[in-house]
């Protein structure tokens, strides 16, 4: 195959940049950072890191046993639980809107629809903060024309998770749109004709073909969202230094808090390992989740599928 | 699937709904713009305007007169742009090496790099602080930079795109006797500009747009990019809504401004990761 042999001395001198980056200050920190969760480095071992000796697991000990942690870790479950699916629901249904033969102005409807994504996020959280004051905010107010009394969103530990899911939602959908847009491309046209034409109605088209033809894009969709909503950060720091009663505290800001606030290493570096635990089994647990359905799969022939398939 | 009229009442009521769903999406950036674009307090009244009596352009003055964001733009500008220059060459070159060089455990080593595009970037954030402590980077733009100049990511989306390029084009110029990095410079580069654009857009938008990284790194109020200043903003001057406003348009804006302008290069990327992921 190779004509001209192997170029190692080029490949070496064109990778070296782009893995040195990577290996030192992606993959060091992650292999210092599981070192540094069984230290108890602090403010003092800073200064001098002498003074900083191997614990153990105490940091580990001392973590599951502390509420914080797991009010922390159900905070962020809520968010990823809830509002990952909303955000892909709410992506999928614009995608099928935005893939309608009869609408017009699709690329225009496309551009608004996906601003919210490059927009700051710090600057969005900002704003929906005020959007959702109980006596000046905009939401409030439009809500109150249809007889609803204010919502004291983001002072209301009720309220506030469902509050920063909203504007999760809102500010990420149009990402996941573009990807099911392309999915819904991928689609061969024909198989919806073939189910046309076996009597399939619109319903039991999208149930047949369009679901199990955008089976790859929503296990993408499905992981890369889940594994970022794990990661909430910047909403709770700016709209409610994770209050109400720490009702917005997420692992991410917990962790961020004991680092950076309090430099308690030890511990903030149990919690980061932690949290890339819990995500690597939840990636793995989504990876299974999606190859049993896979096996139960109805191959996909042109003809309407027989019932049961509904994914 | 059904096909709707031209200009039916079908077509129109069909369009109620996508209709409405932009002005949901509008709404909030509208209202950001017309609030800081209010005299002070007039934000602050019921019913809550949307847009102002009279615009005025005081809160932007007061944004650069009074609370120097001037200096936070211009920090957010070098970083940005460092970040974006950077990072297409140094991808550029790991993704055309990964497509096209040979060289043994090639598929291995890219293999292993896109397993850990499972791991979240702030899981090391912690230890590079300390790193970069100890490499006196804390409070420096090359320190907020690092994380921005390498990503797998970045090196998948060229490598895909790569490995378009025919063999037998790198090959005669080999035979020629070019050099790899002339070749890559003078054939490669231009070949695949379009995927370049798409990651400079990323990267431009990933850098403006970071919070968590430049909040850590930079301590030094003078340092601070744009999103940390308003972040810090936002604790002072909770009651100036429409100032805070003028604060959040000055930072959107020229994200808002480049997705527009690489909107269909940004968007092809978006797409071809997702894809083929």
């Amino acid at each position: 195959m190779s004509r001209l042999g192997y170029q190692n001395g080029s490949a070496a001198v064109f990778l070296a940049p782009a893995l040195g980056l990577l290996l030192l200050f992606f993959f060091l920190p992650v292999v210092i950072g599981v070192f540094l969760s069984l230290t108890d480095f602090d403010v003092y071992a800073i200064g001098n890191p002498g003074t900083a000796r191997m614990v153990g697991l105490a940091n580990y000990q001392y973590v599951l046993g502390d509420a914080t942690f797991w009010k922390a870790l159900r905070n962020t479950l809520y968010f990823v639980v809830v509002g990952g699916p909303l955000s892909v629901l709410t992506s999928l249904g614009v995608a099928l809107l935005l893939s309608h033969r009869a609408l017009r102005l699709q690329g225009i409807f496309r551009t608004i629809y996906f601003a919210p994504v490059v927009t700051t996020l710090v600057a969005v959280a900002i704003v929906w903060r005020y959007l959702y004051h109980p006596r000046y905010g905009l939401i409030d107010h439009v809500l109150s024309h249809f007889g609803i009394s204010p919502i004291d969103w983001l002072g209301d530990p009720n309220w506030a998770m469902p509050a920063i899911i909203l504007l999760a939602i809102w500010k990420n959908f149009g990402y996941n749109m573009l990807i099911f847009v392309a999915g819904l491309q991928s689609i061969p046209t024909e198989l919806y004709e073939a189910a046309s034409i076996d009597g399939a109605g619109a319903w039991r088209r999208f149930v047949h073909v369009t679901v199990p033809g955008l089976r790859p894009t929503f296990l993408f969709v499905g992981l890369t969202t889940m594994i970022g909503y794990f990661q909430l950060f910047a909403e709770p720091y700016v709209m409610t230094q994770g209050g109400p009663l720490g009702a917005t505290r997420s692992l991410v800001l917990h962790m961020y808090e004991q680092g950076f606030r309090w430099w308690r290493i030890g511990e903030a570096s149990t919690l980061a390992v932690l949290l890339l635990l819990i995500t690597l089994v939840a990636t793995l647990v989504q990876l299974g989740m999606q190859r049993t359905r896979k096996t139960n799969e109805i191959p996909r022939t042109a003809g309407p599928a027989p019932r049961g398939d509904a994914a | 699937m059904k096909r709707v009229g031209a200009l039916g009442v079908g077509t129109i009521v069909f369009h109620l709904l996508p209709l409405l769903g932009a002005i949901l999406t509008l709404v909030p950036l509208v209202w950001m713009v017309g609030a800081s674009l209010m005299a002070q307090g007039e934000a602050n009244t019921v019913p809550p305007p949307l847009w102002p009596d009279a615009p005025t352009f005081e809160n932007y003055r007061s944004l650069f007169s009074r609370l120097d964001m001037a200096r936070h733009f211009f920090n957010s500008v070098v970083v940005t742009v460092s970040a974006t220059v950077l990072s297409v060459l140094i991808n550029g070159m790991a993704g055309y090496a990964f497509g096209k060089l040979r060289f043994p455990g090639r598929d291995k080593i890219f293999g292993s790099l896109v397993a850990a595009l499972v791991v979240p970037a702030q899981i090391g954030m912690l230890p590079l602080f300390l790193l970069l402590r100890e490499l006196g980077l804390v409070n420096t733009y090359a320190g907020v930079l690092i994380p921005y100049l390498s990503s797998v990511f970045g090196i998948f989306l060229i490598r895909q795109y790569v490995l378009s390029v025919p063999d037998d084009l790198l090959d005669a110029a080999r035979i020629d006797g070019a050099s790899e990095f002339r070749i890559f410079w003078t054939l490669v580069f231009p070949l695949i500009r379009p995927i370049l654009v798409t990651l400079a857009t990323f990267t431009f938008l990933g850098a403006w747009n970071d919070f968590m990284w430049p909040l850590i790194i930079l301590t030094d109020t003078t340092k601070q990019t744009l999103p940390v200043a308003l972040a810090n903003l936002s604790g002072e001057h909770v009651q100036d809504t429409e100032l805070m406003m003028a604060g959040a348009v000055l930072t959107v804006l020229p994200a808002l401004i480049v997705f527009l302008f690489f909107q269909k290069t940004y968007v092809r990327g978006i797409t071809q990761g997702g894809v083929k992921g």
